[in-house]
């Protein structure tokens, strides 16, 4: 067979024939989206300035990569070194998770190159949404030092890795004391609107239902991040990385389940003290109660069931559950129960193309994932770099795969 | 009348006094929960 054709043969999978299709129509409408603006793509209206760009790509998006900073508290905070193999694809995933953020914001925003404005030319310090900036900005910054190492074991530089790999325990105390506030800040935003939110989702304890849930949220998101990886990248993962991982799932599942059911309590504290109970009988209490218990005493309780019979399908199932029960609640915070008194014509629904653009950078992430995923060592250790020390009995093994497979050799890269 | 609150004081009394009452029927149930999740630790360390 001739090479041009192993080339057709090899790039025009299913997998590849879709993701062309979404680059090019997210290409099409972010090209719409710089030359006709805002209202040349979007649904957005007084009453709605900010849509699914907001509530999918940046409440959903953070809530979701808070997987980086509960990991890496378990490991180096906590001392659950048994979590260590699951730091590493968890960084990544906050990585890419806020660095989408902050991609999204780049359309959502209507001058987007006056970003950097809140900090360096006019700051709104009293400002909740000023807070959440500051906080996602600095985050990104840790989450990408955090994630350099990585990157510098591949491209084998050893120096600076070593001076990165020193500063672990600071990065992380500073990444988890910025999460708490921005995550809490991002459910803040809203203390501002209870005339405009349904009172069964406003509360004065919104920030901390913001925070407790994204908790749950990452630490699901690292379990469905692993199952996809299982799935599909079982190949670049090393033996310490497969024999924690049912370790991993477990205490992870527990640490979820616990966290599910606490939300489930201080939501129904938060009800209690509004004196909301009789909201229940209507159809967006029916909505709420199906938001959670659904989406939140369910997959607590499966979770529960599945750490006691050591059930780990179960756990996957629960963390899909739960991923979906986080959107759900930030669609109906921002969305659904937003502006719940307006009548159903002043109603938003995104337009085609803002759901284009939302699917358009979910699939930049994968893309990027996967490629990082694929190249760097992210589910096993360098061979140059280990720093799993054996336990007892346990013999040490080399890794699976063919190293310079993974690793570029260092005249490809130029030094 | 259930509902009928005749001060904001009326309202708080009501309220908070429901969520004393519920914060310690959530501690209970924590309580249970964990002993529900972590009931069989035991025997897998065993195993």
């Amino acid at each position: 067979m001739s090479t041009a054709a192993e080339m057709k043969k090899t790039w025009l999978t299913p997998f590849n024939i879709i993701v062309g299709i979404i680059l090019l129509v997210g290409g099409f409408v972010t090209i719409l989206r710089f030359t006709k603006g805002l209202a040349g793509v979007t649904n957005l209206t007084d009453n709605y300035p900010w849509g699914i760009w907001i509530s999918f790509d940046l409440l959903c998006g953070v809530a979701l990569a808070a997987g980086g900073f509960t990991t890496s508290a378990a490991c180096y905070v906590f001392g659950l070194k048994r979590f260590h193999s699951a730091v590493r694809p968890a960084i990544l995933t906050a990585f890419l998770g806020y660095s989408l953020v902050v991609f999204a914001l780049h359309y959502d925003v209507g001058r987007p190159w006056r970003l950097p404005y809140p900090f360096f030319v006019q700051s709104g310090t009293t400002s909740v949404l000023f807070e959440v900036g500051l906080c996602v900005f600095l985050y990104l910054i840790v989450l990408f030092v955090e994630w350099v190492p990585s990157a510098l074991e591949w491209l084998g530089f050893k120096k600076p890795r070593n001076v990165i790999v020193r500063m672990t325990l600071a990065l992380t105390i500073f990444g988890v004391v910025l999460s708490t506030m921005h995550q809490s800040s991002l459910g803040a935003l809203y203390l501002i609107a209870p005339s405009k939110l349904h009172p069964l989702w406003y509360s004065m304890f919104l920030p901390l239902f913001f925070f407790v849930s994204a908790i749950a949220a990452g630490l699901s998101m690292v379990l469905f991040e692993g199952t996809l990886s299982h799935h599909y990248l079982h190949d670049k993962m090393d033996k310490v990385y497969l024999s924690e991982h049912d370790g991993v799932t477990f205490g992870f599942a527990k640490g979820a389940a616990v966290v599910l059911v606490v939300y489930f309590f201080i939501k129904i504290v938060g009800i209690t003290l509004d004196n909301n109970w009789h909201y229940l009988l209507t159809g967006y209490g029916a909505w709420f109660l199906f938001e959670l218990l659904g989406f939140v005493a369910l997959p607590a309780f499966l979770y529960a069931i599945a750490v006691r019979e050591r059930n780990a399908c179960l756990v996957r199932w629960a963390a899909v559950i739960t991923v979906l029960g986080i959107i759900l609640n930030r669609f109906n915070v921002s969305l659904v129960a937003f502006n719940w008194q307006l009548p159903p014509a002043q109603k938003y629904f995104p337009s085609w193309m803002e759901i284009a653009i939302s699917v358009f950078i979910v699939t930049v992430g994968l893309l990027v994932f996967r490629f990082i995923a694929t190249k760097m060592p992210i589910f096993y250790e360098h061979p140059d770099f280990k720093e799993h020390v054996p336990h007892e009995g346990e013999e040490e093994e080399a890794p699976e795969f063919v190293e310079h497979e993974l690793k570029p050799h260092p005249q490809s890269l130029g030094h | 009348m259930e509902n009928a609150f005749y001060t904001l004081h009326d309202f708080f009394v009501f309220t908070k006094g429901s969520a004393y009452i519920l914060m310690g029927v959530i501690l209970l149930g924590i309580l249970g929960f964990w002993l529900f999740i972590t009931g069989r630790d035991e025997e897998t360390f065993i195993k």
